[in-house]
């Protein structure tokens, strides 16, 4: 937990606020609440056995106030008739678990096992409707006082979806004293939406009030209730007020809703983004670069995520920690693959681009198929390990998934290390060189085949790491390459070849342009719509967002 | 400029019309006349086969003038063919008539299937042979007007040309999957019954079919020979080998590019209509990206910068394809891969280039 509220501090700024609030609340919550007291709980348990109902009832009560983690098991079972009670005196009380041979027992106290008795041995706590109402009420309560902040947001949540006038008056109360400002929120804002049918109209105000400063949408359909007009256009309702107040606040809630929409928007299409820079950054490095465009890059991908796939059969132990295994993995795996199409084949194509591209498809399909063969052409699903999965929830609109996050950052961080390597190291400046001017490089003594080799191998690499990234996203198939390749190379070309940071800024803004029109134009179109904006693009920028410039411009 | 002065020096190309002629002439006997147990007896299954050799062997014509001979490597071709296939297919559609499972005399099946009430205004026409054979050659020279004319006006060459290329038969791919489109979205267009009346599963269309292929194949041949031994041919090889000195001789490049590819996309949508009512079927994945390279790869294998060199290497990839994809369906992609790796590293103007070679050497 600790290192996951780090991490996500460091990538997002601004939401720690929120995040480390709840936490140190529940803390908070924990230690106070751990005033148990095992004799008192024990002495009322067993006053259980009494036939009388009412006696039952006030016993039933004050177990139900005691902090005591048995409280619930104990309650729930009396709920579901599985509470019994032995003959002995003070009479022991069990709670039943019904098994072939008969019945199984835990102590309702302490919890332990108690083995397996005939089912004429105990009898059964007996109750009756109007009972079972009174321990769910004492239940809810429980849970909305309970030290634990997530079980009182999940009680909210469960009891506000039926509100009746008895949960009305419970939030009331109970949101008083309630410490978490979010919890309190939800309640008060289930209660206001009670309050709209109120009489009183300076109470509906009120209520209106405070619904304006929520953003569910089930509270704008209440607030639009007050808005409902007869056969004749006027309103039916007669307090000019309320209504006045009411679209006011209808508004209010639906700015706020679409504001936090977008950002979900925004955050969708970084996500994409970041997935389509982190497929394209390797090829920006073999195309930009060495200007070698490698139709195989995306089978590069696929290696990669088949990778992490193997390594995560490797080791089914270690879930957690297989990703990091996988992730220097599927960079040599590629990397080395990358080395040796550069050797092997595309060395000996120096210099006409189109064959290369023929080659390195050749070679894509021989990657495909060898694959399909080995694995099977069926896909396979790479589980995420748990520090990944869930998502962090703002509010009801916006919640940010863990593991897009994780993605996100995962490109940054490759992004800023190839840069160090491009722009820091011996090697980057020999890449950088023969580039430029493969035949004076090699005049001043750069040996020009080694850096073809490390700089492809290092594309390649990087197409590894792509391909773990997207394991965690899809499903890892054969054809998983292809469907990232033309994306790919839009990226590259729209932000100029030979250049990373216009790689990174054309991928996210490509990212959050699709993603912002999909709402109107729907997934498919707003892919078509992005196509033909880059096809026109290049008519007007052939060289891309950023060209590089002098003379490397004129390959 | 009569046949024997076209037919020049060309030895491929005698030697091809001579085959097509054969062609022509045998395989119509050997499958209306000759009885099925004859040994000779050529199946109509073969037919159809040879009739869809045929127009990939049009198409891979199409793709050889504009990269061979105007060094235009485009990633895109098959959006042409498939665009001419799809004009085909409509008027093939508008054929059924009230014959389709839900016995609609005005829509297609599949717009009966979404509910449509009317035809959408682009399947006008349709209905008449003349009107979609013009469809055929006009929509795909009007695309590759457009997009040619706007790539090649602003000077874009290179990996970039094909990539954008691939990205228009992408975006296109992706367009007709959808149903809104009314193209039948996924499943395509199929269920023909009969073209200009005849029955398309009657053999004698078959052959007619099959011998309209071969006159389109002869007569594609014959023009792309009288273009690229014409001036025009001169030209555009220049622009290929050094566009920057043809500019500056003061040749109009872009004009040159874009008649070049305008008339090269026509061929493929010809190609298309022939391949349709062959096949019986046109779907969106004709438009696929992957498809596209692959007639890159025809060409490549058969020999680039000769003409009969495309059409020896469709038809010889394609057979390959048949017959690996039935017998070793597991080895067909390593082949091709592999087939296409050693090309480009050992044998850059393919086969031709092989035996031309063999030849200087021995001569």
């Amino acid at each position: 937990m600790k290192i996951r509220t780090i991490v996500i501090s460091i990538m997002l700024g601004i939401c720690p606020i929120v995040w480390a609030d709840n936490h140190d609340l529940s803390t908070i919550a924990e230690v106070s609440g751990s005033t148990d007291k095992t004799g008192v709980f024990k002495d009322l348990v067993s006053q259980l056995s009494v036939k009388s109902l009412s006696k039952k009832k006030i016993t039933v009560q004050a177990i139900a106030k005691l902090e005591n983690d048995r409280v619930r098991p104990l309650l729930e079972a009396l709920l579901k008739a599985r509470l019994f009670y032995g003959k002995a005196s003070p009479h022991p009380v069990y709670i039943v678990e019904v098994v072939d041979q008969g019945y199984q027992l835990t102590d309702a106290v302490s919890g332990q096992l108690l083995g397996i008795v005939a089912k004429r041995s105990i009898k059964k706590v007996r109750i009756n409707n109007r009972f079972r109402q009174l321990i769910r009420g004492a239940l809810a309560q429980r849970d909305l006082r309970a030290a634990d902040a997530a079980v009182r947001l999940q009680a909210v949540k469960t009891m506000s979806k039926h509100m009746t006038p008895a949960v009305v008056a419970l939030f009331r109360e109970v949101s008083k004293n309630e410490v978490d400002e979010d919890i309190q929120r939800l309640m008060l804002a289930a209660v206001a939406n009670a309050d709209l049918t109120a009489t009183d109209g300076a109470v509906r105000l009120a209520a209106i009030e405070v619904l304006a400063k929520t953003m569910q949408v089930e509270y704008v359909s209440a607030l639009n209730e007050i808005l409902v007009v007869d056969a004749e256009g006027a309103y039916v309702e007669s307090d000019r007020q309320v209504i006045k107040a009411a679209k006011q606040a209808i508004k209010e809630i639906e700015s706020r809703i679409s504001w936090y929409e977008n950002i979900q928007t925004l955050f969708f299409g970084l996500s994409l983004g970041s997935v389509l820079v982190l497929a394209a950054i390797g090829l920006a490095i073999t195309f930009g670069v060495m200007g070698v465009i490698n139709m195989a890059h995306g089978e590069l991908i696929m290696l990669g995520a088949y990778t992490t796939y193997v390594v995560q059969l490797l080791m089914p132990e270690q879930l957690e920690l297989s990703l990091f295994v996988a992730i220097p993995a599927a960079f040599l795996v590629s990397g080395l693959c990358g080395i040796l199409i550069e050797r092997g084949v595309i060395r000996h194509l120096t210099g006409r681009p189109l064959e290369t591209l023929l080659a390195t498809f050749g070679i894509s399909l021989v990657l495909q198929q060898l694959v399909r063969s080995v694995f099977s052409p069926l896909n396979r699903s790479v589980s995420t390990p748990q520090w990944m999965s869930g998502s962090i929830d703002f509010n009801p609109v916006l919640s940010l998934t863990l593991n897009r996050l994780y993605i996100l950052a995962f490109t940054l961080l490759v992004f800023s290390v190839l840069l160090m390597i491009l722009k820091r190291t011996r090697l980057g400046l020999e890449v950088r060189a023969v580039s430029q001017n493969r035949a004076m490089a090699k005049a001043m003594g750069v040996k020009t085949e080694r850096v073809d080799a490390l700089t492809f191998g290092l594309g390649s690499g990087v197409a590894g790491l792509a391909g773990v990234a997207l394991s965690q996203l899809t499903n890892v198939g054969p054809n998983l390459g292809q469907s990232y390749i033309v994306d790919s190379f839009m990226v590259v070309v729209f932000g100029g070849a030979g250049n990373l940071l216009g790689t990174l800024i054309s991928g996210f803004s490509l990212g959050v342009a699709t993603k912002f029109i999909e709402p109107y134009a729907g997934a498919v179109l707003a892919k078509i719509l992005v196509l033909v904006f880059i096809i026109i693009f290049i008519q007007k920028r052939p060289r891309g967002l950023f060209p590089q410039k002098g003379r490397a411009a004129e390959g | 400029m009569g046949l024997s002065k076209l037919l020049q020096g060309d030895t491929g190309g005698q030697w091809l019309l001579g085959v097509l002629v054969v062609l022509a002439v045998v395989v119509p006997i050997c499958n209306l006349w000759l009885p099925e147990t004859s040994f000779f007896h050529v199946s109509t299954y073969t037919v159809t086969l040879l009739g869809k050799y045929l127009a990939f062997a049009l198409l891979a014509l199409a793709v050889d003038l504009v990269w061979g001979y105007c060094g235009i490597l485009t990633l895109g071709h098959g959006a042409f063919f498939a665009l001419g296939g799809y004009a085909m297919g409509m008027y093939l559609m508008r054929q059924i008539g009230d014959r389709g499972v839900y016995g609609n005399p005005l829509l297609p099946d599949f717009m009966v299937f979404l509910n449509w009430s009317e035809l959408p205004w682009y399947w006008h026409g349709f209905d008449q042979f003349w009107f979609a054979m013009i469809m055929v050659m006009v929509v795909p020279g009007l695309l590759a007007f457009v997009f040619g004319w706007l790539a090649f006006r602003s000077r874009v060459t290179g990996v970039y040309l094909s990539i954008i290329t691939q990205a228009m038969t992408y975006a296109l791919y992706l367009a007709f999957f959808r149903n809104e489109m009314g193209f039948g979205g996924n499943n395509g267009l199929t269920d023909f019954k009969d073209i200009l009346g005849f029955s398309l599963q009657s053999d004698l269309t078959r052959i007619i079919l099959f011998m309209f292929s071969i006159a389109a194949l002869i007569s594609g041949y014959l023009v792309c020979r009288f273009i690229v031994s014409s001036k025009l041919g001169r030209v555009i090889v220049a622009l290929r080998d050094a566009e920057n000195r043809t500019r500056f001789i003061g040749y109009r490049v872009e004009l040159f590019k874009l008649w070049v590819f305008v008339f090269s996309a026509i061929l493929a949508g010809i190609a298309g209509a022939l391949y349709v009512p062959q096949v019986g079927i046109i779907n969106p994945g004709e438009f696929a990206p992957l498809n596209s390279i692959e007639l890159v790869i025809w060409v490549a294998v058969g020999g680039r910068f000769s003409l009969y060199g495309a059409i020896l290497g469709a038809v010889l990839v394609n057979f390959g394809k048949t017959f690996f994809t039935a017998a070793l369906p597991e080895v067909w992609l390593f082949a091709l891969g592999g087939l296409f790796v050693l090309v480009t590293l050992f044998l850059p103007y393919g086969i031709v280039g092989l035996l031309r070679r063999k030849k200087e050497v021995s001569s």
